[in-house]
């Protein structure tokens, strides 16, 4: 067995382990009369040492598939959204020390679960490094960014618990409405993961030649029944579905295809937990953020982008700017990744000087922290797949 | 402007909202207030007390954060829009100075009627464009206004502010108790005990103790502001000439040429690589990646040589000596005077040189081969017997007939195109031929012909050359914005108060710029510590409701 396969073990191990401890940290919550009393409840205790465990395979997993390499993990979109994800949980940890909070555990280890499914559904081969990535800078400029992200990533699962615990659900208002579009989204992620793996393990392929939009031959694999063609396609594997539609070739047909798949599929899937439930998903999970204490989840959202914005800065935009000029021979060349990478630091730099300024507090900040973390994943996968630059690596 | 003086007997600038000696609220507001506003601790800034001339106007506009945020949220947007559609530079447009139509149509063409109006918005040059640039422009002025506005009073007041604080003062903080105590002062002197071993700067005069720790993190703002300040001055510098170099060239293999942009220096190159991973010698690991994406390159390397024309020689004269050989690979840049020489581009196999033979068509026989020289061909080519090739034209990128002549598209040797003429004992006038590749045009019927026999090829390489005085500018401006930026996040400013009031009691405050939690946690260490009065959070009405739940179950 080789360093690379140990390595994929390791990860299976510490999704399992994830999930386990997502368990004992519902315990802690269920279990609980108010945050008072289950700072140091016994199942708290055991989740958070499920999920070091997790967190240790994840780092062996990590190490193993560097060393296998010969080159840091986060060359692709598997192995920089599976680092993203274990940073994520890293910094729960750190801040489940600082704060005793399990109640962040029951919300933080699952959106880890769904980002590290969400990175499976990518190709998983180690890949040889292209000339451009072929720099220490690698590993310090992607790691740091990552670990930035991953700390303000940590603010936005506060603020969520914040909101479910302070939007009043029995009534008719904008904030139910957008929080119930959040666990929407959730659903669509699930959708995606659900969808894909369906059609992978069924070995679904469709091949098509096609005209890309500089009026070059080019050729794409679909790997979900094509609803949308490419432009002038022309399938090439015999026996698959006809495209509903040829778009023209600004736009991917592929990428719109997976978009409306996920999109079908998780609605059905929130639409079956609705009729289940009987009641919108956002009240569902209500209890379970119940017992959080509101100031502090409004303090924890609030440090971590205070710990979180200095290792962002120095990640994606002094490391990013060094490297560039040194592989791209200018530190600024505006390219959809870097803007996005801008974009998201004015944004922190807005919430802050909000919050500091303005007092903008509670569910203002709790939302503010929500939409940096839509921000982030946003430039993690539309500007990868739809603003393709020079960061697009990973398709 | 007349001062305000404060009971204590502090005199205090004009627009004072807390006396910055004793705190004692100077204003009506203020007065009213249950938690007073400790920001900037209520010290008397310039945007909040003048508003009568323009530049009042202008100077307290710019303070504000409001509008700050706002032109950060300005910013944010127009670059998002930017990102929309590929900018000017990364379109695939063709010819390198191409003209507004050639990008007006490439825009038209790839996104119909959205791309028509992105270009005609000028969003197609969004971060050249003067809006942009204004806006960045009202960004740096916010910066320093909002910044001066407030250091400047924030510092004086947190020097004045005396140990001992009026009792309204401590009232309207956020953390405040007050409680009889067994012993006042023997709760003061283990409180000032306990907050030394927490690293607290303690003073403690008249009955009152301030504890304070890590002041110097309220600078933090300023700090990482000043660099930021820094980096957009060296942003604005390299409008300047001769900050800033940043040109092009192409070079070929066997080449000697004058570096663009770094007039005196010369590189010769002598080699161009392209290396793909192959399954043989990658990485065993790597290949199942490499069967499914196929060959993905290794390497792009250009091997150099770096001459510098020889001190007193005359511009020109070539006189050259050498500096250095190099490897210039992605990743790893030729650096010599300030200049950086990166490898970006390259092209395969131009064509260098051509070998042909003459024949007589009748009977195939050879009169010898000869080489034409593609950057240099000669005029005439002696060969066996007599027999000679003389070279009357050459058309480098041959691009078919216009007006009976042939044309070349460029200098460039992509379709090279040639008017032989053959001469021979037999026919002494000469026979004229047009030779282009799998093509011959006779204008009578030849008896000879040139043949192509064969052809040496050359790798080009594509340099990018910059020069830039300002990086250590912006690098110095981002160590200071991280200084600062950490400064201000990993430290808090906390204060303590704690004093004597009228029979037995005591009184306690405690205020921080942020992160109540680690002081509230603190507070109660000293609490412990030295029997002090409950205190409340006025903030948090939660962990109160628990605590009498938790008393209650």
């Amino acid at each position: 067995m080789g360093l690379a396969n140990i390595s994929a073990t390791l990860l299976e191990i510490s999704f399992i382990a994830y999930l386990v401890a997502t368990a004992f940290f519902g315990g802690a919550v269920k279990g609980a009369k108010s945050e008072a009393t289950y700072r140091n409840n016994k199942w708290g205790t055991i989740g958070i040492s499920i999920t070091i465990i997790g967190f240790l395979t994840h780092v062996g997993y990590f190490i193993t598939r560097w060393i296998a390499g010969g080159h840091a993990p986060v060359s692709n979109m598997f192995e920089f959204t599976t680092a993203f994800g274990m940073m994520l949980v890293g910094a729960f940890i750190l801040i489940f020390f600082l704060y005793r909070t399990p109640s962040l555990g029951l919300f933080a280890l699952p959106i880890a679960i769904l980002i590290i499914a969400y990175a499976s559904m990518f190709p998983k081969e180690v890949t040889p490094l292209i000339p451009a990535l072929q720099s220490h800078w690698l590993t310090i400029h992607v790691i740091t960014a990552a670990l930035g992200e991953s700390i303000l990533a940590i603010s936005a699962v506060a603020g969520l618990i914040y909101l479910l615990k302070n939007i009043d659900m029995s009534k008719k208002s904008r904030q139910r409405f957008w929080i119930e579009f959040v666990m929407f989204v959730i659903m669509l992620v699930i959708g995606f993961v659900l969808s894909s793996s369906t059609f992978k393990l069924a070995g679904y392929e469709a091949e098509f030649d096609y005209i890309d939009k500089n009026d070059k031959p080019a050729s794409i694999t679909y790997n979900y029944p094509p609803l949308f063609g490419m432009n002038e396609s022309v399938a090439k594997s015999p026996d698959t579905m006809k495209p509903w539609v040829e778009l023209p070739a600004i736009l991917n047909g592929k990428t719109l295809t997976t978009f409306v798949w996920s999109l079908f599929i998780g609605s059905i899937l929130y639409v079956l937990l609705r009729l289940i439930v009987r009641k919108r998903l956002a009240e569902f999970v209500q209890p379970l953020a119940k017992r959080a204490n509101s100031q502090l989840m409004d303090e924890i959202g609030y440090r971590s982008v205070l710990i979180g914005f200095p290792v962002f800065t120095l990640g994606a935009l002094i490391f990013a700017m060094i490297w560039a000029h040194e592989a791209w021979s200018r530190f600024w060349g505006w390219d959809p990744k870097e803007v996005w990478a801008l974009i998201t630091w004015l944004f922190y730099a807005a919430f802050l000087h909000l919050r500091l300024s303005r007092g903008w507090e509670g569910k203002n900040s709790a939302w503010l922290a929500v939409i940096g973390f839509i921000i982030i994943m946003f430039n993690l996968i539309f500007v990868n797949f739809i603003l393709a630059g020079l960061h697009s690596y990973a398709k | 402007m007349s001062k305000i003086k404060c009971q204590c007997g502090h005199e205090n600038p004009f627009g004072t909202v807390l006396c910055e000696a004793c705190g004692r609220p100077l204003t009506e507001e203020a007065e009213k207030s249950q938690v007073v506003d400790m920001r900037y601790e209520g010290s008397a800034r310039r945007s909040q007390t003048y508003n009568k001339s323009i530049i009042d106007k202008i100077w307290n506009f710019f303070s504000s954060v409001k509008v700050g945020v706002s032109i950060i949220v300005a910013v944010l947007v127009t670059s998002a829009i930017g990102t929309i559609f590929p900018q000017k530079l990364y379109a695939p447009v063709t010819s390198v100075n191409a003209t507004d139509a050639e990008y007006l149509a490439y825009y038209e063409k790839t996104y119909s009627f959205f791309g028509t109006l992105y270009y005609k918005l000028g969003f197609y040059d969004m971060y050249n464009s003067w809006w942009f640039k204004i806006l960045i422009g009202m960004l740096g002025t916010s910066i320093i206004i909002a910044s001066v506005d407030r250091v400047v009073p924030l510092y004086k007041s947190l020097k004045k502010q005396r140990t001992k604080r009026h009792v309204s003062f401590m009232k309207r903080q956020r953390i405040f108790g007050e409680g009889k105590a067994a012993d006042p002062d023997e709760s003061l002197m283990k409180a000032e005990a306990a907050l030394k071993e927490m690293k607290y700067n303690v003073k403690m005069e008249d009955g009152a103790i301030l504890a304070e720790k890590n002041r110097f993190s309220r600078w933090g703002p300023y700090v990482n502001h000043t660099g930021l300040i820094i980096f957009l001055f060296g942003v604005l510098l390299r409008g300047i000439p001769g900050f800033y170099v940043d040109e092009t060239m192409w070079i070929r293999e066997g080449e000697l040429r004058n570096v663009t942009g770094a007039p005196g220096y010369f590189l010769k190159s002598k080699d161009f690589k392209l290396e793909t991973y192959t399954k043989e010698d990658a990485n065993a690991v790597f290949g199942e990646a490499l069967d499914r994406n196929g060959p993905i390159v290794k390497n792009f390397q250009t091997d150099v040589t770096l001459y510098k024309e020889k001190e007193g020689s005359l511009p020109g004269s070539e006189d050259l000596e050498y500096v250095k050989d190099y490897s210039i690979v992605v990743n790893k840049p030729l650096k010599f005077d300030g200049y950086n020489v990166f490898q970006m581009d390259y092209r395969l196999s131009e064509l260098k040189s051509m070998t042909m033979q003459l024949i007589e068509k009748s009977t195939d026989k050879s009169f010898g081969e000869f080489t034409i020289e593609l950057d240099d061909p000669k005029g005439t080519y002696e060969l066996d017997n007599g027999a000679k090739v003389e070279l009357l034209e050459y058309y480098a990128d041959y691009d078919g007939i216009k007006d009976g002549e042939p044309v070349s598209k460029s200098p460039i040797p992509n379709n090279p195109a040639f008017i032989f003429k053959m001469t021979t004992p037999e026919k002494p006038k000469g026979e004229k031929s047009f030779v282009a590749i799998q093509q011959t045009l006779e204008t009578e019927e030849n008896a000879y012909k040139v043949k192509f026999v064969s052809a040496d090829t050359r790798d080009i390489s594509g340099f990018t050359i910059r020069k830039d005085k300002t990086l250590y500018i912006l690098l110095l401006g981002g160590i200071i914005f991280m200084i600062g930026v950490i400064m201000g996040s990993y430290w808090n400013h906390r204060r303590i108060w704690i004093q004597k009031g009228a029979d037995q009691q005591l009184l306690v405050a405690a205020h921080t710029n942020k992160n109540w939690f680690s002081l509230k946690k603190e507070l109660n260490a000293v609490k412990d510590a030295s029997e002090l009065p409950a205190y409340m959070d006025r903030q948090d009405k939660e962990s109160k409701d628990e605590r009498q739940e938790g008393a209650e179950s």
